[in-house]
């Protein structure tokens, strides 16, 4: 059986949901939202590389590498901000989170 | 050979949704961010099997080797407190679900439905070369220096400033830390760094 594009889109659609529903159970948890994000990152990633194959179009795999880049920037700034949190607070509790507001 | 590609297909497939799965209801962050790294490498061998071989080395080297390091460095660093943040997650769980299967159910209506126009493909940004004429690290290099070279220089701008804030959040001055103070050290004259001592044989300084 020929493994065709749909097949790429609902691996990428069930990472997507997992990601989504991770964000949803762990809210006090933002290391576990960190990474659900990632999640979601790497499933539109995998959307448009399975496009790229596809259609053969070369973009899909640039705009991937671009995203690839933000979200390991994002990633290290959101970890960043989460240790200066830990710092001053002691827990990574979200409900705080508010506090932060300047 | 093309019931290979299923098999492997149906392999990383399973393992990275399995891992997905496990990373959001792991209830050790140290676990999750294990399985996440798993989740990394067999979306690698997604991209692999589509031919997107650059791609698929980049997210190891760069998401497994340098973000998820990061996310259990953090992780280890915390001292975290388990019991406090998994008690909020049960009662949203049910609903959670919910969610979560009807937007799968409509994700993958509107994408296993009729959705490829052949005329699509006549209208491509940017025809993929084909394998035979280059490579497919060549073939990125050859569009990401020359028409994209604005974005390109954009995406080193924003990790230097991903670099310079990470950097700036974090750093501290602790009291006691001994520092280097370049112009100090510069201007430094031998007038009143080195002390000439008249040493007679047999006694010390």
């Amino acid at each position: 059986m020929a493994v065709g594009l749909g097949h790429f889109l609902t691996v990428a659609a069930i990472l997507f949901v997992t990601g989504v529903f991770g964000i949803f159970m762990n809210r006090k948890n933002i290391i576990t939202i960190l990474m659900s994000i990632e999640l979601i990152l790497l499933a539109v990633n995998l959307n448009l590389v399975a496009f790229s194959a596809f259609l053969n179009d070369l973009a899909g795999q640039v705009f991937a590498l671009f995203i690839l880049t933000v979200a390991a920037a994002e990633a290290a700034i959101g970890l960043a901000i989460l240790v200066v949190f830990f710092r001053n607070r002691g827990s990574i509790a979200v409900d705080d989170v508010n506090t932060m507001k300047g | 050979m093309l019931g290979l590609q299923a098999f492997f297909f149906y392999v990383f497939a399973l393992v990275t949704v399995g891992a997905a799965m496990m990373v959001v209801l792991s209830r050790n962050p140290v676990h999750s961010v294990l399985f996440l790294i798993l989740t990394f490498v067999s979306a690698a061998g997604l991209f692999l099997l589509t031919g997107a071989e650059f791609l698929a080395l980049i997210l190891i080297v760069v998401y497994v080797g340098a973000v998820a390091i990061l996310f259990l460095f953090v992780v280890m660093m915390l001292d975290l407190d388990f019991g406090r943040i998994k008690q909020g997650a049960l009662e949203y769980a049910p609903i959670g679900a919910i969610i979560a299967a009807v937007l799968l159910a409509q994700l993958i209506i509107a994408v296993t439905g009729s959705y490829y126009n052949p005329q699509l493909s006549a209208s491509t940004v940017l025809p993929t070369p084909p394998l035979e004429t280059m490579s497919n690290i060549q073939a990125l290099g050859a569009v990401l220096y020359t028409r994209y070279v604005f974005f390109f220089q954009m995406a080193g701008l924003i990790l230097f400033v991903a670099m310079v804030g990470a950097i700036v959040l974090t750093l501290r001055h602790k009291p006691g830390l001994k520092r280097q103070s370049i112009p100090t050290q510069v201007a430094r004259n031998p007038k009143t760094a080195i002390e000439v001592v008249k040493v007679e044989t047999g006694k010390g300084v």
